[in-house]
This record gives structure tokens, sequence and C-alpha cells, in this order.
């Protein structure tokens, strides 16, 4: 049995910063952070855009360089998954039967890729995005000579994936069960834009489609039976359906868990001395009126980790920063600040057909979220609105000859 | 291999190597000077891997693009020096450049 002062589950964004903000904050007793995979913490935004499309090798994405975990201390872990928690003896046991004492845990274990559930999900071929062996297979796969795939998903990581393979030159289909890409996390405005994008570059996005099974053929998909019953054929498919987040040991042990665990403005879940961040989490944010919200985000994951760090370090301080995301498709850039919460109206600001435009979200005049697209200065001005209290006029919102910053003064 | 100095907000200076092929955010993560988050990755979507770069390079660097321009403003510390170090890809060309990490926001 080994004892540490932090013992940290999860090497994403999150759980890579938790550890680098207890050290830079001045923390000295021991860090463990535990890792499912085999390799040290890397970014996961590529994965499904640069490294994806090989404009940048694995090295490049790794947050910290081996050896300066070493140096700072932090002892990683790799290559094993947490599956119990003790809270009242303070430990954690991995599936090799691995045996943890701590001090402070930090639960940072993000989601698993949600799995297709229909006939032939197991076939080989069909994979998710989650992590950095999915995207090795897809490419091995179309080195290997596959080019029709099938996206089931329309959301922000299927839709990325689905840009890049389009530049790949393989045939692309959006199979999307809903009746607009990206409902669960835009408005209809930009989900239409979108699809138009897709559409432009020869994407064969279908709505309103449902998947009835998965045909193969040696083990191997060979194709999608659709509901209606048309086969559409292919060489991968890509499930991009979401996360399930990785809470089931915490679970156990008797965390309050509803979507997600649980946090408090520390990021304390329910249980003594464990902290949960990232993914993961669900917490009450101001940016929702409150309202109990997982974000799925590398700002999150990382402001979240300050917090803990300083909460553990002695200095808490709320959770509190204004979320922001960002997604790449083909040559556009969308930025979003805020978040999509309980609006009641939206405003255009730009002309679609320039590809260049904002939609602002307000709820009772206030500006609650902004998406930008190709335009980084309603972004960067739009930021200051949705942290304040003002109430806007939609005209001159819209009104693309008034600087959004211009209103603020105001 | 050449040198970049770094001086870090609390005014340590940090000669790192110029490694060529990656960019100038990349060298100073890679030398573990955490104070420069680079929540992107280096897609030119935020601003937290603002620098000041030494006037003397200025003519070196690559021109700004419109988006970094608009992502500095968002920085209070921005000056005519300001660059987003993920927009600088390192070469023999930058060997002794003088940066100094920017302010927090």
């Amino acid at each position: 049995m080994q004892q540490y002062g932090v013992v940290i589950v999860g090497g994403g964004h999150g759980g890579a910063q938790a550890a680098i903000a207890l050290r830079q904050q001045g923390y000295s007793g021991s860090i463990a952070l535990v890792g499912r995979e085999t390799c040290p913490p890397y970014e996961r935004p590529p994965l499904s855009k640069e490294y994806l499309a090989r404009e940048k090798d694995f090295d490049r994405l790794l947050i910290r360089k081996d050896e300066l975990w070493h140096e700072k201390q932090i002892e990683l872990i790799l290559g094993e998954e947490v599956v119990a928690v003790d809270p009242s003896a303070r430990s954690v046991t991995t599936a090799n039967g691995r045996v943890l004492r701590y001090e402070h845990l930090i639960w940072s274990a993000g989601g698993a890729a949600r799995r297709l559930t229909c006939t032939g999900a197991e076939l080989a071929g069909v994979h998710s995005v989650r992590n950095r062996a999915d995207v090795d297979r897809i490419m091995a796969e179309r080195d290997a000579g596959a080019r029709r795939v099938v996206v089931i998903g329309g959301g922000y990581i299927g839709l990325e994936a689905a840009a890049v393979l389009r530049k790949m030159d393989c045939d692309v289909i959006v199979l999307e069960a809903l009746d607009r890409v990206l409902a669960r996390v835009t408005g209809e405005y930009l989900s239409r834009f979108i699809e138009n994008e897709h559409r432009a570059h020869n994407v064969d996005l279908r709505l309103d489609t449902r998947v009835d099974c998965l045909e193969g053929a040696h083990g191997k998909v060979t194709g999608v039976r659709l509901a209606g019953g048309e086969i559409v054929l292919c060489d991968i498919v890509i499930a991009g359906i979401g996360i399930t987040p990785t809470v089931a040991p915490l679970a156990e042990a008797g965390a309050m868990i509803s979507n997600g665990v649980e946090v408090d403005s520390s990021c304390r879940t329910s249980l003594p001395g464990i902290y949960a961040v990232g993914d993961c989490a669900a917490h009450h944010n101001a940016f929702a009126t409150g309202a109990l919200v997982r974000i799925e985000s590398v700002q999150n994951a990382h402001d979240m980790a300050v917090t803990v760090a300083r909460a553990i370090c002695g200095t808490p301080t709320p959770y509190e920063a204004v979320p922001w995301f960002w997604s790449n498709q083909y040559d556009l850039k969308l930025q979003t600040v805020g978040l999509l919460h309980g609006y009641d109206d939206a405003v255009i600001r730009g002309n679609s057909s320039r590809r260049s435009f904002s939609v602002i979200y307000l709820r009772q005049g206030k500006v609650v979220a902004l998406d930008c697209v190709n335009s980084v200065k309603d972004y960067v001005q739009g930021r200051h609105m949705v942290s304040g209290n003002h109430v806007f006029s939609p005209s001159e919102l819209a009104d693309e000859s008034i600087p959004l910053k211009s209103l603020l003064i105001r | 291999m050449g040198q970049v100095f770094v001086t870090t907000r609390e005014g340590a200076e940090v000669a790192i190597p110029l490694s060529e092929g990656i960019t100038l955010m990349e060298a100073i993560r890679d030398a573990g000077i955490d104070e420069l988050l680079a929540l992107c990755g280096g897609c030119c979507s935020c601003a937290t891997c603002h620098v000041h770069v030494d006037p003397a390079f200025a003519g070196r660097v690559p021109p700004m693009s419109e988006d970094e321009d608009d992502l500095l403003e968002s920085s209070d510390s921005r000056d005519a020096t300001s660059r987003l170090s993920c927009q600088i890809p390192l070469g023999a060309h930058l060997d002794g450049m003088a940066v100094r990490i920017a302010g927090e926001h």
C-alpha cells in the first residue's frame, strides 16, 4: 500500500492541470496521478482535428513532456484504472489490485464514449473518438484503404471528424437522429448553418435518421441499416453519441450522483476529502442561473482543477469562471462564450452567407452566450457581456456597424 | 540548437532550447514553465499564451493575423510587443530572441 498527499484519478486535462496547479500553488505533499491510458496526459480536442488530420504528431499533444512530471515530483501511474473508492479508509483500489491511500482525492475520470447498443456494435471497424488509441485505429484502417465512413451522431466530435475525413477524400455520411445537428449544444440558426457547410463539402448529412443495426461480414462492419430498411455501405463507422460520466466507484462509495457526481462551489463531492472536476462533475453554474450542469470542455476541466488546488492549499475561491469553448470544421472557427441555458431570444449579428457572424443569446434582454463563427472580435468583446448584468437592445446587438464593446461602455 | 530567453512573471530569466518544427508556445510549455496556460493547444482560439517579444525581433516573427490581433484585444496587458506565442513557429532566425510572459488578464 502506498500513501500520498493527493491522489488524482484520471489523466485528462482536469487531472493534469490539478497536479500542475497544486505544485504552482506550493503544495509540497506527494502527488500520484492514475491514468487508464499508458501515455502521459495529452490534449484531447486535437483528436478529432489536427491529430486525426495528421497535422500534429502525438508528441506535440503532450500536456507536459514525460520528464517534467518527474521533475515536479508528480508520480504518473499509467495503464491502471481505479475501480473502488473507500472514503473511510481514504484509499482507492485499481483493477490490478493496487491500493493507494490519500489525504485528498481528486476525481477527474471524465467519461467513456457512449457505445452503440444495436446489433453489430461489436464489429471491427466501429469506433469512438475519445482517446488516442481510437484515432490510431481509425487512421490505420484508412491507411489500409477504408474510404467510406458513416458518422453516427451530429455532435461536435462527429462533425469535426467528418470535416477532417472529407478533407482526406473519404466519402462521409452523417446520420443524426434528431431534426438538426448540435441540437443539445446550440440554437437552430447555427445548426442549419453547420448543416449547409457540411453539405457544401459533399457530406451526405441525413437528419431524423435512426439506425436499426450494423451489417457485417467476417467480423467487420460493411454497412449501416437504417430504420427505414435502407442499407448504407461503409468501411468505417464512427459513433459520436456522447459520453457517460465515469463515476461508478464514487456512486458505490455513496457519493451524491445525478448527471455526474455532484460538487459544491469548491468542487467538493458529498464524500469527505474527495473532490471532482471536469466532464464528470455536476455543479451549480452561475452562467446557467445556478442550475446543476455538467460541462464537457477544456475550460471547465482546467478551471475546476485550479479551484480544487486552491481549496487543498487552503485558499479556496468559488468556481465561477466564464465558460468558453471552440470547434474547428473546414475553415470555420467557431467560438462559444457563456452557456446557452434558458435563453428566450437569439439575435443574428452579421451574415451567414459571408461565413462570418455571431448568434447572441439573450434572457430577458441580458446576454447569456454568444456563438461566434469566424468572428473573433465578437467573441472577445462578447465575453464581457455574458458576465455583466446589462440589458441590451436586440437591434443594436444585430447591427454589425456598432462594435459590441461600444455597447458595453454605455 | 539555439536558445530563446524567457522572462517569467516573477522576473526570472530562463534560457530554453530553440527547437525547430514547434511553436514558441510549445517550447515554453516543454521547458516546464507552467504559467503559460495555452489552453486551446495552439489553434489561435484563446489568448492564454500571450507574450511580449523583444522589439529587435519584431521583423523576424511572422506578421499577425486578424484573429490573433482580435484575441490579444482581450488582454489588459496588451502593448505593441504583444504576440500569441502559438503563432510563432521557431527557426534558426529566432536564435537569441527574448520574450516575456504577459501578465494575467
